[in-house]
């Protein structure tokens, strides 16, 4: 009875696992087969011919190559760099300086954050970069990003900064270390893994974003691939799918990769950031 | 932490300051409110809350109702209790059944927008789409999905997309219960609805409400839907953010938009002093 019982608990477990993973996995069907599908429509279905043809299509549109291979790895790099660097100072800080406090501090930010940033700050942020005249330039939209994205930055680091014993720091102040030799000597060895989560995170973020660059580019050459893909639209304005599948999946591919790589080297699950 | 200070207050609370004062005048991105914006006094909410017109498609109040039943559906019914599910039914089992379950959930939640945009189109379309292609061959009848149910969709959608943080989330609370909880309740014979409800929901509680909080917050400023929708058709699954975008960006009337975006920002604040006030209890209690 109990052997029955315990059957019919996994025979349903899995069968559920197959539910759930179908409800995950069939959106995504058409993005596997309509790139290499020679007259993809929005059918899902394995190509009886498949092809590469559609790549190539993609890559003789230069605009559309530009935006892939430069200008969204110049606008998710920059903010990258920037949120990765700023966040670990300013956790380093947070850490030491012993503000009262900080946690609150953290949180808050944080909560302001999800508070200001989308559609709500738009109108403001588009007008000061405006008067900053930093309209339609890249810059404009790296600083935009790094804005948005620090305070989750400076949370998902703080745990690993504050695990760096103060012991190591007093020792390298003792034998005659200046603060900059300490931090890079000392504390940037122990808080790197840190230092990657936030950058991957950081990259995937503004690699993925949408409204940021659609709102504060105008000029078709300076466009990132997730706008740039709206140009392969006939004149009706519907969008040619043989391309646009395949520049998707393209787009797609560094984003995949990444995860590939974090979840090889960490495990993808939350650390101890979710201690309330 | 200086240069953290400068670009938290340039990009996070000057535009927060500046946005008020943009809604009370008559900015434009062109012609005279462009040139010389004029102090319009409460006009622009007015406007919004016009009652006459308020539930009209493509007002403010059509809108605002959207969203909410875009929140209750996606993220209070859908997201957190599924991803709850998902986590109480692979804490105990094997690890690869568990593993391909999560991984199709996190690969849904860290795609690009955009392109898990087109994939949905593709996915609910009415001659074409998968879905339709497999309820076909069920037996059941082909739905137009995009015209009939277009709230439903990117509800669907939404479910898709997020589920995925509530999951990880509640996976990672209970790693931290002690096994021998889980034992004892089975030598006692418990149920496993009784097992949830006196023994895993009490250790769990603080984070249902901070699942059930973050991804309220994060739903209302979701953007991606309109790249499905488009707000359509005829604005019935047009949400407060998309309302925003349309007004600001494409009517370019920013006054009018920094209004809604101020609408918009009271009620995400309220939402976020709950959740820190809720945060303060259970530290109390603690």
């Amino acid at each position: 009875m109990r052997r029955l019982k315990s059957l019919f608990i996994h025979g349903g477990r899995s069968l559920l696992a197959i539910l759930l993973a179908a409800f995950f996995l069939l959106p995504l069907f058409w993005l596997l087969t309509a790139p290499f599908n020679p007259r993809a429509t929005l059918r899902a279905a394995i190509p009886s011919t498949p092809t590469l043809e559609n790549f190539r299509a993609v890559f003789a549109n230069r605009f559309a190559v530009r935006a892939l291979l430069m200008n969204s790895p110049i606008l998710a790099g920059g903010a990258m760099f920037g949120v990765t660097i700023i966040a670990t100072l300013a956790a380093y800080a947070l850490s030491r300086m012993r503000i009262p406090g900080h946690n609150v501090l953290v949180y808050v930010l944080i909560l302001f954050s999800s508070v200001v940033t989308g559609t709500a700050a738009m109108v403001p942020i588009f007008l000061l970069l405006y008067s900053l005249r930093l309209i339609d330039t890249h810059i404009g939209v790296i600083l935009v990003s790094i804005g948005g994205l620090l305070p989750t930055g400076i949370f998902l680091i703080r745990g690993f900064v504050d695990s760096v014993p103060r012991s190591y720091e007093e020792s390298a102040i003792v034998s005659g270390a200046t603060t900059w030799q300490m931090f890079r000597h000392v504390v940037a060895p122990v808080v790197r893994p840190g230092m990657m989560v936030v950058a991957v995170w950081a990259f995937v973020q503004a690699w993925g974003d949408f409204l940021i660059p659609m709102i504060l580019i105008r000029s078709p050459d300076k466009m990132p691939a997730p706008v740039a893909v709206y140009s392969f639209y006939t004149e009706g304005g519907t969008p040619i799918l043989t391309v646009v599948s395949a520049y998707s999946l393209l787009y797609t591919l560094p984003v995949a990769a990444l995860y590939l790589f974090v979840n090889w080297r960490y495990g993808f699950r939350f650390f101890g950031g979710i201690k309330r | 932490m200086a240069p953290a200070l400068i670009f938290i207050g340039v990009f996070l609370l000057f535009p927060f300051v500046w946005v008020f004062i943009i809604s009370f005048t008559n900015r434009t991105l062109t012609g005279l409110g462009a040139v010389s914006p004029s102090f319009v006094g409460l006009q622009n909410y007015l406007r919004l809350f016009d009652l006459q017109r308020w539930m009209r498609p493509g007002e403010f109040g059509n809108a605002l109702w959207n969203t909410l039943l875009f929140v209750v559906g996606s993220a209070v019914l859908g997201q957190v209790p599924l991803g709850l599910g998902m986590a109480l039914v692979f804490h105990r089992c094997r690890r690869a059944l568990r593993e391909a379950v999560f991984t199709l959930a996190i690969v849904a939640w860290i795609l690009p927008g955009v392109t898990v945009a087109f994939t949905w189109i593709a996915f609910l379309d009415r001659d074409f789409g998968t879905l339709n292609a497999i309820l076909t061959s069920l037996g059941l009848g082909a739905v137009d999905w995009y015209f009939d149910y277009p709230l439903l969709a990117i509800i669907l959608f939404n479910i898709w997309r997020g589920t995925a943080f509530s999951m990880l989330l509640f996976s990672a609370a209970l790693g931290t219960i002690p096994p021998s909880y889980w034992e004892t309740s089975e030598v006692v014979g418990a149920t496993g609805w009784q097992r949830f409800r006196d023994v895993i929901f009490p250790l769990i509680r603080p984070h249902v409400l901070t699942a059930l909080i973050l991804v309220t917050l994060w739903t209302f400023n979701v953007f991606t839907p309109y790249l499905i929708t488009g707000g359509g058709p005829l604005f019935r699954s047009e949400t407060v953010s998309m309302y925003t975008y349309r007004v600001a960006f494409r009517f370019l009337e920013f006054g009018r938009g920094a209004t809604a975006a101020v609408i918009i920002m009271v009620i995400n604040l309220i939402l976020a002093v709950g959740y820190l006030v809720s945060l303060k209890r259970q530290a109390v209690y603690q």
